[in-house]
């Protein structure tokens, strides 16, 4: 994996992302409401973890300027030939909460690959699945969040019912 | 506010509809701030051309994740989450509504605080699980 990512946990990512799940809890928004509350301070959604693809420079589902995209312009794919696997489908996600992110925290974010295994399915052909584990370090070098990941690349788009 | 341990037993549900009706921009504002800008969730044209998703997009599994965690953080109360993880068991679509359970499999205590452990279960309108998992939580005494 790449080196370090850097995430700066900011108040209004926070806010945005806890629109973007649909809640509407103040301790994601409101400064002085989360004060009053037994944590005492604005804390980010349990699923927060996931926008560290924001700060990761080399991000794959991101467009970049000047580079091949492969979603739909002039035509169906940006890319030349049949357009490829978009990278896999997400199969599982654990996160663990050492305690929790808030604005002002700067993490280091260390990922690295971990098991691989294969699977038969009669929906999408052959399943690859792979772990990658994460490791959200604040300023002070403690483990905020641990996080594993399985991703899943399928032989075909997954058939619907 | 906080759970306390001697008010849980094993088998105590709490449920929430947490989407009703999911529509296309919630897909869009989640691309937007999660930063998973996977034309397989905002774009039709990619989806029904090119991706071979005749239905057309659907929802980032953390999308559904995040829902599902909006049920667990009402439950337990803000920032007692200790644990929480899903397996994404079928995609969900526009036009989904979602409705998420947790149900108390343990109280326990541990290292003299108390914790309770929950069975997570996601479904749609059809009844269709979307989302298995489980999450831990510390209580009040």
């Amino acid at each position: 994996m790449s080196d370090d990512v850097i995430m700066p946990v900011e108040a209004t990512h926070i806010l945005m992302f806890a629109r973007a799940v649909g809640d509407d809890n103040p301790i994601y928004r409101d400064a002085e409401a989360a004060a009053k509350t037994e944590v005492g301070h604005i804390i980010a959604p349990p699923t927060f973890p996931r926008a560290v693809s924001q700060f990761d420079p080399d991000y794959f589902l991101r467009l970049k300027p000047g580079e091949k995209w492969f979603g739909s312009g002039r035509n169906a794919t940006g890319l030349d030939g049949p357009a490829k696997s978009s990278g896999g489908l997400h199969a599982e996600q654990h996160f663990e909460y050492h305690r929790q992110m808030k604005p002002g925290d700067v993490l280091s974010v260390v990922t690295r690959e971990g098991k691989t295994w294969e699977k038969e399915s009669r929906r999408a052909g052959k399943l690859i699945f792979t772990e990658r584990v994460s490791e959200y370090r604040d300023q002070d070098g403690e483990l905020v969040i641990t996080a594993r990941a399985v991703g899943v690349k399928t032989e075909r788009p997954v058939e619907q019912n | 506010m906080a759970l306390n341990a001697s008010d849980l037993n094993a088998g105590d549900t709490h449920e929430e509809v947490v989407v009703d009706d999911l529509t296309r921009t919630q897909l869009v504002m989640y691309a937007g701030a999660s930063g998973d800008y996977n034309p397989l969730h905002t774009d039709e044209v990619y989806c029904k051309e090119a991706a071979g998703y005749e239905r057309g997009t659907f929802a980032h599994g953390m999308l559904s994740m995040g829902l599902t965690g909006k049920m667990l953080t009402n439950f337990v109360g803000d920032g007692r989450l200790t644990k929480y993880g899903v397996r994404f068991t079928n995609q969900v679509w526009p036009g989904d509504t979602l409705t998420a359970r947790a149900t108390v499999v343990e109280v326990r205590a541990e290292g003299g605080e108390h914790f309770v452990d929950l069975d997570v279960v996601t479904t749609n309108q059809d009844g269709a699980t979307v989302i298995t998992g489980s999450a831990t939580a510390r209580v009040d005494p």
